[in-house]
């Protein structure tokens, strides 16, 4: 045992040159299921093939929004709640880019509601992933819009009475191209669905239900993370043909996961488009007014050199 | 007959043999790794590591098959899983 271990501190971890190495060890609990989610997301990056030039992450606030400060990526950390409108701005300024929210459910769905219903309904073309953990881990175990009835939490020491959301389900009613959910388990199948996402035009939504050891579970009994991960197993059904709008999550029953949702509808852009060119047909040449609106760089002046400037090398230098 | 000409048993078939490691510091002993490894490679061991928790020790090094799983379950970043080259 001792050679094993003498031997393995020599190899570098393979995530290590994504990750930000001089951060960790991360703030993370133990038994907390945000570094699988984590590594889920880097597995299916690689999975896609997308550069990591061309691919930004924006994060809210929370535990999971820590995630953006822990990736070697172009990383956001925004203010509460307003990941989405950042990601869509940034996605409308530059279309090459590949934009991934990466949050937790208290940033997307209390604070960020009204963002992501609107960007669904948008078709805005980016990728989000909510880390459902039931609670507001990061300030002591509050009541969240989805813990479950009859849950207990700091706020509702006698239970929960507020009815939860159904993340899926609101995502597929405001018009996702893509709506699935996974539990932190699903390891292989939540790197697939990444992987699907990255690649997908669209609004792409994923729900992870991730284990949180210390103050759910130390409310409610579930014991340890493994706990958690064992009754989330138990408890996992995976059915892509559910209708999301009927699979509420609860304490008892079944978790339906599967990917419910992936169609594709024009995304915001494509429509902006075609809404421009119908009224500026009569008086330009659209082809010649496309090329030019490419040529703008207004970043001719800068020292520094990007991977990037190869690629569009002949439209720099005109 | 080129059947025979190499009989059953005579070569091994090759099995896809996986090696792991693990980075004891950066554990903080959750133990998804020995619950969800297939054939229970894994096992906590006794020792403490610089945080003070129980990191896990490869108990049984050769049925590992390098299905990687305790790599994509790990939540810390502190175990991966290399393929054993061949003698």
């Amino acid at each position: 045992m001792a050679n094993n271990t003498a031997q393995l501190q020599e190899k570098p971890h393979p995530m290590e040159d994504i990750l930000r190495m001089d951060r960790m060890p991360h703030i993370w609990c133990s038994g907390c299921g945000l570094g699988s989610a984590v590594t889920a997301f880097v597995e299916g990056l690689k999975k896609a093939g997308v550069s990591y030039d061309k691919t930004a992450i924006v994060s809210g606030i929370g535990c999971t929004g820590r995630v953006a400060g822990y990736l070697r990526l172009d990383s956001y950390h925004t203010t509460h709640g307003r990941a989405i409108p950042f990601a869509t701005g940034m996605k409308l300024a530059n279309r090459d880019l590949t934009v991934f929210v990466f949050s937790g459910d208290g940033d997307l769905f209390a604070i960020g509601g009204n963002h992501l219903i609107h960007a669904a309904r948008r078709n805005v073309d980016i990728n989000v992933i909510c880390v459902n953990n039931f609670i507001y881990g990061m300030t002591g175990g509050q009541n969240a819009p989805t813990t479950p009835l009859g849950a207990y939490s700091s706020t509702a020491p006698f239970g929960n009475y507020e009815m939860p959301f159904n993340l899926v389900g609101l995502a597929a009613a405001s018009g996702a191209s893509y709506v699935a959910r996974w539990t932190t388990m699903h390891a292989r199948r939540l790197t697939d669905s990444i992987a699907t996402a990255a690649n997908k035009k669209g609004f792409c939504f994923i729900e992870i239900i991730s284990p949180c050891a210390t103050v759910f579970a130390r409310k409610n009994r579930g014991g340890t993370g493994l706990d958690l991960l064992k009754d989330f197993q138990a408890r996992a059904v995976i059915d892509h043909d559910a209708d999301p709008t009927k699979i509420p999550l609860d304490m008892d029953n079944e978790i339906v996961c599967g990917e419910f949702v992936n169609e594709d509808r024009p995304t915001f852009w494509e429509n902006v488009q075609t809404g421009i060119k119908s009224r500026l047909e009569k008086f330009v040449n659209w082809e010649e007014m496309q090329s030019n609106s490419r040529k703008i760089f207004h970043k001719k002046d800068r020292k520094y050199t990007s991977s990037r400037d190869f690629n569009l090398s002949g439209a720099i230098h005109e | 007959m080129r059947f025979w000409e190499k009989p059953f048993g005579k070569e091994k078939p090759k099995t896809i043999c996986g090696e792991i490691h693990i980075i004891n510091d950066r554990c903080k002993g959750c133990s998804f790794c020995i619950e969800y490894c297939p054939r229970d490679v894994l096992e906590l061991s006794k020792d403490f590591n610089k945080k003070g928790y129980h990191p896990p020790v490869i108990a049984k090094p050769d049925l590992c098959t390098f299905c990687g799983l305790c790599e994509m379950i790990c939540p810390d970043f502190a175990i991966f899983v290399t393929e054993k080259e061949e003698e």
